[in-house]
């Protein structure tokens, strides 16, 4: 099912919960709405499947629009918050829910809840009750609720939020393979970044009731169009600097006493313009004794973190702190506070962002 | 977990111990003794219950307690579960002021209440004057001294019973769970009877006994409203033991009364299980 938004737009009183969002989702994307609590996600969720008005704006679902429809006519599946299932019903009896509303009979219906059961893998719990389940079980009965009757378009609503972080892992897997066999549309919203980037074909990310932009999570991990698009998806360092020098698709960027070598990219960036940079830590290398690069800055270790795969690292340079992530595997040093180190990276590395950062 | 366990719960014991023997000494063996003169006055035996086999009155006084508390447990519910189900959808603000409506009659002295009902229902009273005032109807109706006159009066006074606990259940229901069966296609109908009203059952039932046992012993509002001519078990105690002294069959009636009690709240702990089963709304 391909979805479509055209401004739309939610208002509580004098507070703006969406802005104008503008979506187009093919058939058989899995969408992830990724952004910070109160960043209007799952508003617009709630106004797809029609539990909260649109103040304006318009909704189309394969072409028809259904703006003004009741959720029970939408005909899209639903994973909710919490789950919400019915406790006084067993898993069978809620997973024939939607079944039941639609009047389907008993030996068909039975025949479809052992399938979604088997879908999710829960068939040896159908006549449990759901408290009588752990939480992923939980999770899997609401997916296989939602599944069920088939709908091309499944909302997911902070699907994973509940669980560890382990069995969250575990679950995101499995999400990624349901979507992949049943090839439907799927639209999740969360607020972890982790969880957005390992689901999704494409991420939409939002802030203050805006999309601030949309794309595959490659491509916005590695060009982040804004500041906070850089900041809320991954880690990253911000040097603002000024366009001092233009020449063959490179710039010089003056920041404090550093002269900068950027390659230009997209970014239109005229002489003796105001930019801000984007470098993500894991792009900063650590030179060593004679070895060059195209941006060379000397550091002091301030403080290290081993994680287990790698380090991170914070350090003190002419241009301020620096946060740097290494491979521990092979690590050109070890790392000790007030170590200096040359730093180094290429052209190539950083990504000219819109300085979107009013707080 | 405690080795010898009895030391740590002898403490707990020793806080119930007061409480336990006030209750025993001053409440419970008053109450026995009183009920055991059913079973030596006039003579020693089973003399006075063989009554409620034999003698009309008793049966009638029973026949018509159990109806007007069946009918006014019915009612109080009905009317009860609208207003609970309104206040559980209302908003924050709007919930309190349903709530203070709920409770403000519980303030009031239930005698007065039972007076105001007359004052409305009697043959000159507001309604029938209203009514014929209206042209409705050229004779006042009989509304008051009557069955019809308890049982408005004593609904009036259990609503708010039937509202509390229905309304604590219903609060516990996650109101993501009416969302969700509506995103599933369910109308608005099908999500009340198969989703909202199955959960708030145990709130139901909860009520309905406390209502009922309640409506078994009442007195004051019966014997106003009632004026003498329709007795339930309560009132014909009353008159057996203050009018006519016969203290045997007016306790014999107390005692029967205390049985149907404790034998629906026995019942009643069975059912209330359920909603452990249940798990309230979560």
């Amino acid at each position: 099912m391909t979805l479509e938004l055209h401004g739309l737009a939610k208002s509580y009183g004098g507070f703006v919960a969406v802005e104008g969002a503008d979506l187009k989702v093919g058939r058989g994307t899995f969408l992830t709405l990724l952004g910070p609590s109160g960043s209007g996600k799952t508003t617009i969720l709630s106004m797809i499947a029609g539990f909260t008005e649109p103040t304006s704006g318009q909704i189309f679902l394969d072409g028809r629009e259904v703006t003004q429809e009741p959720p029970e006519k939408r005909q899209f599946g639903m994973v909710f918050q919490g789950y919400a299932l019915f406790p006084h019903m067993t898993v069978a009896e809620n997973v024939a829910f939607p079944l039941r509303v639609r009047g389907m009979a008993k030996a068909e219906r039975e025949e479809k809840v052992k399938g979604a059961l088997d879908l999710v893998q829960l068939s040896r719990f159908a006549d449990r009750l759901p408290k009588q389940l752990s939480g992923g079980q939980q999770q899997r009965v609401a997916l296989a609720r939602a599944l069920v009757f088939e709908p091309a378009l499944l909302l997911l609503d902070e699907p994973l939020s509940a669980l560890d972080k382990k069995l969250r892992a575990e679950l995101q897997e499995e999400l990624r393979a349901l979507h992949r066999r049943i090839g439907r549309t799927f639209i999740n919203v969360t607020h972890d970044q982790e969880e957005a980037m390992s689901l999704s074909d494409s991420v939409a990310i939002l802030n203050h009731g805006r999309i601030i932009q949309l794309g595959a999570p490659e491509a916005l991990y590695e060009q982040p169009r804004t500041r906070f698009v850089a900041d809320f998806l991954g880690k990253s360092n911000f040097l603002p600097g000024t366009v001092r020098e233009v020449t063959q698709g490179a710039l010089g960027v003056q920041v404090g006493a550093l002269r900068i070598r950027q390659a230009a990219g997209a970014a239109k960036a005229p002489l003796g313009a105001s930019v801000l940079l984007s470098l993500r830590p894991e792009k900063i290398q650590v030179l060593e004794e004679g070895e060059a690069a195209d941006n060379v800055l000397e550091a002091r270790v301030v403080s290290w973190s081993y994680l287990g795969a790698g380090y991170s690292i914070i350090v003190d340079t002419a241009l301020g702190p620096l946060r740097l992530a290494m491979s521990a595997w092979r690590a050109p040093f070890h790392p000790a506070e007030g170590a200096a180190i040359r730093l180094g990276w290429s052209a190539e590395a950083a990504t000219i962002v819109e300085d979107d950062d009013v707080s | 977990m405690f080795p010898k366990g009895m030391p740590r719960n002898a403490g707990w014991w020793a806080l119930l111990m007061p409480a336990f023997l006030l209750l025993t000494v001053f409440y419970v063996a008053p109450i026995l003794q009183v009920l055991s003169i059913s079973f030596t006055e006039p003579e020693l035996g089973f003399g006075n219950y063989e009554r409620i086999l034999t003698n009309r009155s008793v049966q009638r006084t029973l026949m018509t307690t159990g109806r007007i508390a069946g009918i006014t447990t019915v009612l109080a519910l009905l009317l009860g579960y609208a207003v609970a189900y309104s206040v559980t959808m209302a908003s924050e603000r709007a919930r309190r002021w349903w709530i203070l409506c709920v409770l403000v009659p519980l303030w009031i002295s239930v005698l007065v209440r039972a007076f105001a009902w007359v004052t409305l229902l009697r043959r000159q009273g507001l309604i029938n004057d209203a009514l014929m005032g209206a042209g409705v109807i050229q004779e006042p109706l009989e509304l008051v001294w009557n069955e019809f006159g308890i049982i408005v009066g004593m609904v009036h006074y259990m609503v708010p019973y039937a509202v509390l606990p229905m309304l604590s259940t219903m609060r516990e229901i996650d109101p993501r769970l009416m969302t969700a069966a509506r995103g599933m296609g369910a109308s608005r109908w099908v999500v009340f009877s198969r989703v909202f009203l199955p959960l708030s059952l145990p709130g139901v039932v909860a009520a309905a006994v406390l209502v009922f046992i309640f409506s078994l012993g009442f007195y004051v509002t019966p014997a106003i409203l009632g004026g003498g001519k329709t007795l339930m078990v309560a009132e014909w105690i009353s008159v057996q033991i203050l009018d006519l002294i016969r203290w045997g069959f007016g306790t014999m009636m107390a005692t029967v009364l205390v049985v149907t009690i404790l034998v629906t709240l026995g019942g009643f702990s069975r059912v209330v299980n359920m909603r452990k089963l249940f798990g309230g709304g979560g």
